[in-house]
């Protein structure tokens, strides 16, 4: 792939995108109105929000440390950018990809977290602060469970020998279900389920949304920042709406649709590509929506608890079975 | 090592999306785990006790209508009673039934307004949005008996403004059945749900003792196990007929606990219990007139005569409202006029209940209480421009001050008020 191509790609892949975590985003708040009884707003509110806050004052408080509460947007989405780059898109590999990319994503998804608790502490407001001491209890919370599913697959998909170890575009091409006997499936379905519970807690939504906590912290890390910064931060949080949902879709259900219904060529690819998205839609769905209208806000300590002890063992236990599955199928 | 500071300060209002009105709280805060709590109120004072004893008591009455946009019935139900006792008016048994009737659709609206608020607090906007949706219902009923969704204008000095037409009946028997066919499916999403309970189980606790000790009134007097009710120790209208029980959690069978969650459980049950007395009014209530004196002027005239004092009270949702008035003859504006709200005996109560709490449970034990800040501000202090605090003696003699003034205000039974020291 010549640098040129990969430009080109990258762009393709970033705007589209961004595209369509608004869109999503769109959708996602609409959905959630109407299974509250509400009208919701239109479709396109997202791209209005948006509009709106890069046309606002970007108020600096006296008190924050300038130039960390400014850089912290741009480093967010940055990061949320980026890991889109490393994600296939239904039948097309990813942009950037090589051996041990998997670990990438994982701290790339980390990053927005971080910038996020960074420009909290930075903006010297107590909501603020408070925000971000929360935001990294969370990230401590659910990174080792998502750590332990990721490793799991990759560990699983490398002992196949087909492509580089730990990378997505391997992973993708390689989906486990048919690979492993019943002991392995049980085993994925796990990981599965815990990836599913991470989801909506490393995107800070209800009923993880504590570092922003509106009817407690009034805010919290976003509580000073206003105008262009918000919206990188608005932009940063959609994109990685989507970014979790591809990833999701890419470790657990990377199957083409054009392939069965045997329809080849640009059609077939076409298809595909729209088939990825419809799953994307579906794991935003399940995982972000209906359960940010399902529950009420839990509290830092009641996450933190839930994360460390029964969301960790059931990972661990789906990484167990996966071990003992390869030592019976072998 | 340098000693770092270990706790810090959290303020919360007086504008903060937890508050649905303003006061202010300076949590001292170690971590998540609050160590202290400080409440500043008077953003919402108005004067209107002021105000009222500039007015004729018809024009009392509407300011006390509006008192509060919540209980604004309880208000103006307090005060005519007041009245009522001083002047020694009579009210017709139709009149204080319907008084009655109000008042409870009041408190089931109420109650479920307060359940909303407290789903956003606990950040679960879907049971907000169906509550609110289901509140809706009784709204309704509220305007077509008195034709205001708030500010009903039902009492008048005597009597009641409307009367329930017999076609209004089975209106209102619908809206019971609708509610009562709901009540199993609130209880589920309130009390049976697993997010809800995780919130507000063993949060804000606040011992029996405690609310003894804190005079605490109403549903927070009541989860904490107090059998405490003015429509029990002291009935008034027709309440006494109804034989009304002030609800605890026992009653829902758990043991009393004193948190959140048996709020939730006290004013759900209380939800109810309104449905029962309106359905038992609705049965008993005799015809006949709805006012001793239909005509304005002439109740007026009779107003302007009346010489003496009187106390109202009344068991509004939140709790016990009082309003004393004392009149004289020749005067149309009350010579004093004294309300105090449910809230301000609720107020101090918020102490005991944020101690060793995490921050995560400021707005929901904040709204627990289901406070009313604009009911219960009594005083501000501006002084050189700027807003002041005053500690107890300086306090003390204030009040004294404004005791000595409003005495002057009273030229007959001067010697009657009694001289306590006190009383702001």
């Amino acid at each position: 792939m010549s640098a040129v191509s990969a430009l080109w790609q990258g762009a393709l892949v970033l705007f589209g995108g961004t595209l369509l975590a608004l869109v999503y985003k769109g959708f996602d708040r609409k959905l959630a109105a109407r299974m509250q009884g509400r009208i919701g707003p239109p479709i396109r509110q997202p791209f209005l929000d948006l509009g709106k806050l890069l046309v606002k004052e970007t108020v600096v408080p006296r008190t924050a440390v300038r130039w960390v509460f400014n850089l912290m947007p741009f480093l967010a989405l940055v990061a949320a950018g980026t890991v889109l780059l490393y994600l296939p898109v239904g039948p097309f590999k990813p942009v950037l990809s090589g051996y041990g990319d998997v670990i990438v994503v994982l701290y790339l998804l980390a990053l927005p977290a971080i910038a996020m608790a960074l420009g909290g502490f930075a903006s010297g407001s107590p909501y603020g602060v408070v925000g971000a001491q929360r935001e990294l209890v969370m990230l401590m919370s659910y990174e080792f469970p998502l750590a332990v599913v990721i490793v799991a697959l990759a560990w699983r998909v490398a002992g196949l020998g087909a492509g580089p170890a730990f990378s997505l575009a391997t992973l993708a091409a390689q989906p486990l279900w048919a690979q492993v006997g019943p002991l392995g499936v049980l085993g994925l379905a796990l990981l599965l389920v815990a990836l599913l519970v991470v989801t909506p807690a490393e995107l800070s939504k209800i009923p993880f949304d504590i570092p922003e906590a509106e009817t407690e912290i009034a805010g919290g890390l976003m509580v000073e920042y206003s105008g262009v910064n918000l919206a990188l931060f608005y932009l940063a949080d959609a994109i990685k709406t989507i970014a979790m949902a591809a990833l999701v879709v890419a470790l657990f259900i990377p199957y083409g649709i054009s392939g069965p219904l045997g329809i080849g060529g640009i059609g077939g690819q076409i298809l595909d590509v729209a088939f990825f998205f419809l799953k994307m839609f579906v794991v935003m769905f399940a995982a972000v929506t209906t359960v940010r209208v399902a529950f009420a806000r839990l509290k830092v300590d009641q996450i933190a608890r839930g994360f460390w002890i029964p969301l960790t063992a059931v990972a661990l236990a789906g990484l167990l079975l996966l071990v003992l599955d390869k030592a019976v199928v072998g | 090592m340098r000693e770092l500071e270990k706790t810090f300060e959290v303020p919360i209002g007086p504008v903060h999306p937890a508050l649905k009105e303003p006061i202010r709280f300076t949590f001292q805060v170690e971590g998540e785990r609050i160590v202290g709590v400080d409440v500043k109120p008077g953003f919402a004072h108005r004067g209107i006790e002021f105000m009222g004893m500039e007015r004729n008591l018809i024009q009392v009455l509407y300011l006390a209508e509006r008192i509060c946009g919540i209980c604004s019935i309880s208000h103006p139900i307090a005060l005519t009673q007041a009245v009522e006792v001083a002047a020694g008016i009579e009210v017709p048994p139709r009149a204080q039934y319907i008084r009655v009737i109000v008042s409870e659709l009041e408190r089931i609206h109420s109650h479920l307004l307060w359940a909303g608020v407290a789903a956003h607090e606990l950040g679960f906007d879907t049971l907000l949005h169906l509550t609110w949706k289901v509140r809706e219902r009784v709204m309704d009923i509220l305007e077509e008996l008195t034709g205001n969704r708030v500010d009903y204008a039902i009492p008048i000095f005597g009597g009641v403004r409307r009367d329930i037409a017999p076609e209004q009946y089975p209106k209102i028997q619908e809206m019971l059945r609708y509610y009562r066919g709901l009540f199993e499916e609130l209880a589920e999403r309130f009390l049976r749900d697993a997010s809800v309970e995780a919130r507000t189980r063993d949060v804000g606790v606040f011992t029996p003792e405690e609310a003894e000790a804190l005079c605490a009134v109403g549903p927070t007097a009541r989860a904490s196990g107090l059998r405490k009710d003015v429509r029990q120790d002291w009935p008034y209208l027709v309440y006494g007929d109804f034989g009304v029980k002030a609800i605890t959690p026992e009653d829902y069978g758990t043991e009393v606990r004193g948190d959140v969650y048996d709020r939730i459980i006290v004013r759900l049950l209380e939800v109810a219990q309104s449905m029962d007395i309106i359905e038992r009014c609705l049965e008993d209530m005799p015809e006949g007139e709805i006012t001793s004196i239909p005509k304005v002027p002439a109740l007026l005239a009779q107003l302007k005569k009346a010489e003496g004092e009187g106390i109202g009270r009344h068991e509004a949702p939140r709790g016990e409202v009082i309003h004393y008035i004392r009149l004289e003859a020749d005067k149309e504006a009350p010579v004093v006029w004294k309300v105090k709200a449910p809230t301000y005996s609720n107020l101090m109560s918020w102490v005991p209940m944020f101690r060793d709490q995490e921050i995560a449970d400021i707005p929901i034990i904040a709204a627990s209480i289901d406070p009313c800040m604009c009911c219960m501000d009594r005083v501000h202090l501006v002084r050189n421009g700027r807003d002041e605090l005053v500690w107890k003696e300086e306090l003390l003699a204030l009040s004294r001050e404004k005791t000595e003034r409003i005495r002057s205000r009273v030229t007959r039974y001067a010697s009657r008020v009694v001289d306590h020291g006190g009383g702001i």
